[in-house]
């Protein structure tokens, strides 16, 4: 007499139908997060050009056409002509500072523009819409802008244009640009790979080639780990303290006959800063250039040995040529990481206001984050606008570095030979 | 063979064996280039070395003359609730609040997204989605953190105002600086927890589906328990970033030291504060130029405990599976 089975089929699809709609619930769920990443960049990206463009209503203390002269445009006089209005607007005093600045004499004709509207003309921006509201409310915005501001000329302005990418900062939204910004972070960050690239591939051919397993080898690479991990913000702690404090007759220039720039902030230099992202962007570069190190196969140094070659010819003659673009890869990634850091450039001290464009190392230094953290710190919209110009900007570039890492990624491989 | 046979002073022959580096005449010289050169490359390592006793050296000389000031005691500091320099109270946790309340804020938004995201990459992904999703986390973790600091302060502040009302939220909160460093963080946590769901093995997945589960439950009650370590590991990680992210916080956060736990108003984080000193002018010695230090080593401490905890919880999740 058999026992009455127990139904092995539901113990095994127990509740089965249930089990496998929260199943494809929880797909859904997880993909859901993923698309949750896109939408953000998404209006990350909208929002930047949303502020980037749009029309803004522009009021001139004189209008420009009234200053042109038998029916040529104020942009197209000469250069005397355009002194000769100079002069005629702007009071005596001003006139005599200009001059003790730079001759006038002596300024370019684009200067002497740049000063005609800057103290003659001076539009101001009194107010500014977004690209959307521009696009979807056209109407309506002039509508009111009609009444609110009989003397203001509406426009549409795409705020990241040449004339931003070419002029140096200024307090008047419509004239401040970015050269010197960008110029500030194209010197530092050229120091900061002169510093990072050649110790970093040093330090990375040391632990991955010379360093036998000792405590102190195991130390430093341990240390290398936790640097990577530091807050940026404390490296540039030690940028001030260091660089900026207690080497300032170095990092100021005066150690070398330099005559240190009045204005300047002593060692709040380019050289400063400089060094400080170097040490930030250290340890990624040492670990990077690790990773490619060791995908070198270990029969090439076999055969180099082979051939009687020492230890230094063949990490010169075969481990680095194979491991070049790794290496370089890994160091573009962590220059585009230098080339956003802001907080470490402001404990370092950049300056929050500065019209020349930097001349050397020893030049004090805005860079592009910080213009934009100080455009962005700024309650008006006209700087808000201004700040999301900057970051487009800004995006570009490390985009442009990014495709560059790319680029010689996919052209050579990990095995691939550059030199 | 004449190098290799030689005849002893009795006339036998005997067999000297191959021919040695001394007979070829190749004798172990010292090659100094090479020591040159090697020297170069420990110095280059060893500069890690030197920028860690830097770091330690400069922070803690410079809080020992913060704390060494009359104005100041170390109770104080790690005790009060006041941080106002300008009257003399210097109690930390104002700023530590701050800091621990964004960066919680930033983890509740995280750390779900961030293992949501890694779960599908790992388990669910096609091979031609994860080909599409991964560069959109990567542009994520590469844009510069001050640019989230304009989005907080741009976007995601006027959103919440109208979400939630504008006498509710003010313009400067921690509920804003939180969310958008929460994305932030979100590409760190999920890359990191994605490479631990792949290192588990295929066998688990397999005896997970052969004795019946749905892959929901393969994934989280397998998988995700598998990779656990790995996955602590992303988190404080995560926690650590936060704790450090100080552009966002100084943009969209607030500027004022404030004692609150209410995420919808300003208040002042650690690394906040240093960036808003720093800015201004500054004069070596001075009480503030010193205090910075003393949060800085506040930070220090916290993020290095962090990290060293997740890099022990990485070892031993790799001797799991090796």
């Amino acid at each position: 007499m058999t026992p009455p089975a127990p139904a092995p089929s539901s113990a095994y699809d127990y509740r089965m139908p249930q089990r496998h709609r929260l199943s494809s619930l929880g797909r859904w769920a997880f993909l859901a997060s993923t698309i949750v990443g896109i939408v953000v960049l998404s209006a990350l990206l909208f929002n930047i050009i949303d502020q980037a463009f749009g029309l803004v209503a522009i009021e001139a203390r004189i209008d420009p056409a009234s200053l042109a002269v038998e029916g040529v445009r104020l942009e197209d006089l000469s250069q005397d002509q355009l002194t000769a209005i100079l002069q005629a607007h702007v009071s005596k005093g001003l006139l005599r500072r200009l001059e003790n600045d730079q001759p006038l004499a002596e300024r370019s004709r684009v200067e002497i523009y740049q000063l005609v509207l800057d103290r003659v003309v001076e539009p101001t921006i009194v107010e500014t819409w977004s690209l959307t509201d521009s696009l979807l409310h056209r109407r309506e915005i002039e509508a009111r802008a009609a009444v609110d501001r009989p003397a203001a000329a509406l426009s549409f302005r795409a705020w990241v244009n040449p004339a931003f990418v070419g002029a140096s900062q200024s307090s008047n939204p419509l004239l401040a640009g970015i050269r010197g910004a960008i110029l500030g972070s194209l010197w530092i960050i050229g120091l900061t790979i002169l510093l990072a690239l050649p110790i970093g591939i040093g330090a990375a051919v040391y632990l991955e080639e010379y360093a036998a397993d000792t405590w102190l080898n195991r130390i430093i690479q341990t240390n290398i780990n936790n640097l990577a991990g530091v807050p940026s913000i404390i490296y540039g702690i030690l940028g001030l303290a260091i660089f900026v404090r207690a080497l300032e007759p170095l990092t100021s220039g005066s150690v070398l006959g330099q005559v240190p720039d009045p204005t300047s902030a002593n060692g709040r230099t380019i050289l400063a800063a400089g060094l400080t992202l170097g040490l930030l962007v250290l340890p990624l570069v040492i670990i990077n250039a690790q990773e490619a190190i060791r995908a070198v196969p270990a029969s090439l140094r076999q055969a180099a040995y082979g051939l009687g070659s020492t230890k230094w010819q063949m990490v010169w003659h075969h481990v680095l040529p194979n491991a070049i673009a790794g290496i370089l890869t890994g160091t573009i990634l962590a220059v585009s990481r230098a080339m956003g850091e802001t907080a470490p450039l402001v404990v370092v001290g950049a300056s929050t206001f500065i019209t020349s464009d930097p001349t050397g190392i020893f030049s004090k230094f805005t860079a592009l984050p910080i213009q934009i953290y100080q455009w962005t710190a700024r309650p008006q919209d006209e700087f808000r606008n201004l700040a999301a110009a900057a970051i487009l900007v800004l995006l570009v570039l490390l985009l442009s570095l990014n495709a560059a890492a790319i680029l010689l990624r996919n052209r050579y491989g990990r095995q691939g030979r550059l030199l | 063979m004449q190098t290799a046979l030689q005849s002893d002073p009795a006339g036998s022959v005997i067999f000297a064996g191959p021919p040695t580096a001394r007979s070829l005449g190749l004798k172990r010289r010292r090659r100094w280039g090479e020591s040159l050169i090697q020297g170069f490359l420990f110095f280059s390592g060893a500069l890690s070395i030197l920028t860690t006793l830097g770091i330690v050296v400069v922070l803690v000389r410079e809080s020992l003359s913060f704390f060494g000031s009359p104005e100041v005691s170390l109770g104080e500091f790690l005790t009060g609730t006041t941080w106002q320099p300008h009257i003399g109270e210097f109690g930390i946790w104002p700023l530590a609040a701050s800091t621990l309340i964004t960066t919680g804020i930033a983890m509740l938004v995280a750390v779900p997204l961030g293992l949501s995201v890694a779960i599908y990459l790992s388990e669910y992904a096609t091979e031609r989605a994860r080909s599409l999703l991964k560069p959109v986390l990567e542009v994520l973790a590469g844009v510069p953190t001050v640019v989230y600091g304009y989005f907080a302060l741009t976007f995601m502040t006027p959103l919440l105002r109208s979400i939630f009302g504008r006498d509710v939220v003010e313009i400067y909160n921690m509920a804003s600086g939180g969310i958008v460093m929460g994305v932030l963080i979100l590409p760190l946590i999920s890359s990191i927890s994605e490479d631990a769901l792949s290192a588990v093995p295929r066998s688990l997945r397999e005896a997970s589906y052969a004795v019946g589960a749905t892959r929901l439950e393969t994934a989280v009650r397998v998988v995700v328990p598998a990779a656990i370590s790995g996955i602590s590991a992303a988190l404080i990680l995560g926690l650590s970033r936060g704790i450090g992210e100080t552009m966002i916080v100084a943009l969209a956060v607030g500027a004022g030291p404030a004692f609150t736990f209410n995420p919808f108003k300003g208040a002042e984080t650690m690394t906040g504060h240093i960036v808003r000193i720093s800015g201004g002018d500054l004069s070596y010695g001075s009480i503030d130029y010193d205090s910075i230090f003393a949060i800085g080593v506040t930070l220090f401490l916290l993020t290095l405990t962090l990290n060293i905890i997740s890099q022990a919880v990485v070892r031993r999740f790799r001797k799991a599976y090796e």
